[in-house]
């Protein structure tokens, strides 16, 4: 395939390939002449990383700052604060933002507004390729053999305008696009979401399939839990612009440790009708980011909820060996709670 | 790597390659009104254009015993002026004048407009504001008394005149780009660009221009009749042609103490102006439906 090389690895496989600390955006709303202004805490003070050829998981409800976080690491929107390291490197400091963008992609939720109605399928997809300064011709012969990847005959879709195919045709142009500047990272923010479950499935087996073939490593941000049990290696869960349980997939679905998890996971359907879900695990909106409880950010709808909880900011606990931790009290050895472990004794 | 996909689609016809424009062309040449008025537009313009090859009558040359005719007299097929000059003559001659003072403000206005109004709305922020706050301050002026004050200062003239109606239009198509510009510029396509590390000339001039140009388009051919009117008034004050130049508006204006005594013939000016800007309006919005390709 002609066009552009990779970026070169760095830090070689145990550096993680992007690095996120304390990674922090507050939306100033209102502030008129008289009105106070006020922060809606979107993210705040998010850690996390992503290890090389990993699939991450970021799960949450609607509103606790996924796909903020989504656009902050693709440099979309400035950030309040925190560090974004990509393999050790920090931009700005180490390397171009526009290096940066080859090395990390995103695809978006919406097929449709992620493509320009008035640019054919190709020419969406050798438009970065091009910026980078591939030629014309270069670009589009890479255009066309990445629609063969995803499985679209380039010679039915090169030329036709994103309104002529399907949603799922659509977010594997999209799909494409990304790859067309060989990232090492892909962000995939509700990439699936939109599409009914027989195309989402089709699609997933593509991800897994490009990720084998190119390398690639993913972020991948949803709101469907089996969907991210199914495609990531480790998983994050967010609520309100905070991390509060990130882990291996498995240990964190067996085993939830936080009681935010533990609702998510218990309100999925179950498979089996005599086990069906008669009790909501969790009921409500989440609090307003705009003015968020103190504390622990759960302790309002928390069904072990403490005095200590609305006094004390859950530090991210480790909970085992292998790289499992919570936000919560109750993890917290000696932390106050009745029900955390005894001070000194072994998480 | 399995190719997966919809087997119906997988299996159909190769598609054509085509460009945007072309697309736009075709589907524009499949509207009867939009080609009906543009062939009296080009009628029009051509006419204007060869006007001396037409072996008309001079449109200077007046004649006292030969004032208003009626349409359809031996010599005068559409009669003749309050001072005996041939009317189709006139007319022809006339719309040189008119059709420049009508689409060249407005072409200019339309290229200015669109650049400030792009800026304006994709850069945003503290640009945005100097741009729109003094675009308003042209706007709270009435378009009339702005071309009327320009043209003042400036002095009597055709280039004047331009000038002027030019700096009345600029705000007006500056608002409109601005508005579709911000709308715009907030859909994920623009930020997968800016993702790709593509920069804001580029972003504007790929991804921006092709979405916005259509409405602001549709919006400045409208601006073409109220352009050719402006006109029309300054000349009447003396601020724009001058007599016995042939030119609509002012035709109009000096062929009105006439309307009681040869109406069919004092209209005529208001008709051609009547029949270009209405062209213009249905040409404008039968483009507007064929650059939208989603239908």
């Amino acid at each position: 395939m002609t066009g552009l090389d990779p970026l070169a690895d760095v830090g070689g496989g145990a550096q993680p390939l992007l690095d996120v600390k304390g990674l922090t955006k507050h939306f100033p709303i209102g502030g008129g002449l008289f009105a106070a202004r006020k922060l809606v805490r979107a993210v705040d003070d998010v850690s996390f990383a992503v290890g090389k050829g990993e699939t991450v998981g970021i799960v949450g409800e609607s509103g606790c700052g996924k796909s903020t976080t989504a656009r902050l690491l693709m440099h979309l929107m400035p950030r309040n604060a925190g560090d974004i390291l990509f393999d050790g490197q920090l931009v700005g400091a180490d390397f171009s933002l526009r290096e940066l963008r080859r090395g990390m992609q995103m695809v978006f939720q919406d097929s449709y507004a992620s493509l320009n109605p008035r640019l054919t399928i190709e020419d969406s997809i050798a438009f970065g390729p091009k910026v980078h300064g591939v030629a014309d011709a270069d670009a589009r012969g890479l255009a066309r053999d990445l629609l063969t990847k995803v499985g679209l005959r380039p010679e039915v879709f090169a030329n036709r305008y994103p309104h002529e195919v399907s949603g799922g045709q659509r977010q594997r142009v999209n799909i494409a696009r990304a790859l067309a500047l060989k990232p090492r990272l892909v962000i995939l923010d509700e990439a699936v979401s939109a599409l009914d479950k027989s195309v989402e499935a089709q699609v997933l087996n593509l991800l897994t399939d490009l990720k084998r073939e190119f390398g690639l490593t993913y972020l991948f941000i949803s709101h469907d839990l089996n969907v991210v049990r199914y495609i990531s290696d480790r998983v994050l869960v967010m609520y309100l612009g905070q991390v509060v349980e990130l882990g291996p997939v498995d240990a964190v679905y067996d085993g939830p440790v936080h009681p935010y998890t533990r609702a998510l996971l218990a309100a999925m359907p179950a498979m089996d009708p005599d086990a069906r879900t008669q009790v909501p695990p969790i009921s409500g909106d989440p609090p307003n980011p705009i003015d968020p409880p103190s504390g622990c950010r759960f302790h309002t709808r928390c069904p072990f909820v403490e005095e200590i909880c609305a006094k004390t900011v859950p530090p991210l606990a480790p909970v085992d060996a292998h790289g499992h931790g919570a936000a919560c009290l109750m993890a917290v050895p000696g932390s106050g709670h009745s029900r955390a472990p005894a001070a000194g004794a072994a998480a | 790597m399995t190719a997966v996909g919809d087997a119906a689609l997988q299996a159909a016809p190769v598609h054509k390659a085509r460009g945007y424009w072309t697309t736009v062309v075709r589907r524009l040449a499949r509207d009867p009104v939009s080609m009906v008025c543009a062939a009296i537009l080009l009628l029009i313009l051509l006419a204007t254009l060869f006007a001396p090859y037409l072996h008309l009558a001079d449109p200077y040359q007046g004649s006292m015993i030969r004032r208003l005719r009626p349409i359809g007299t031996p010599g005068y097929p559409l009669g003749t002026d309050e001072l005996g000059r041939d009317m189709l003559s006139r007319l022809i001659y006339g719309g040189r004048l008119s059709l420049l003072i009508g689409i060249l403000p407005v072409i200019l206005a339309f290229g200015i407009g669109t650049t400030l109004g792009l800026v304006a709305g994709y850069v945003g922020g503290k640009v945005n504001t100097a741009i729109m706050r003094t675009v308003d301050v042209f706007y709270a002026f009435p378009s009339v008394l702005l071309a009327i004050a320009i043209s003042g200062v400036l002095g009597a003239g055709v280039v004047n005149s331009i000038v002027s109606l030019t700096v009345v239009f600029v705000p007006q198509i500056t608002r409109v780009a601005e508005s579709v510009t911000t709308g715009v510029r907030n859909l994920d396509f623009v930020d997968a660009a800016r993702a790709s590390g593509a920069g804001p000339i580029t972003i504007m001039r790929v991804h921006m221009l092709g979405n916005v140009l259509g409405p602001i388009f549709v919006y400045a051919t409208g601006l073409i009749s109220v352009s050719m009117i402006l006109a029309s008034g300054l000349s009447f004050l003396g601020l724009g042609t001058k007599p016995p130049e042939p030119e609509w508006g002012l035709m109009l204006n000096t062929l009105r103490t006439a309307i009681y005594l040869n109406p069919g013939v004092a209209a005529l000016p208001g008709v051609m102006i009547f029949a270009v800007s209405i062209c213009f309006n249905m040409l404008s919005d039968g483009l507007r439906s064929a650059m939208d390709i989603r239908n």
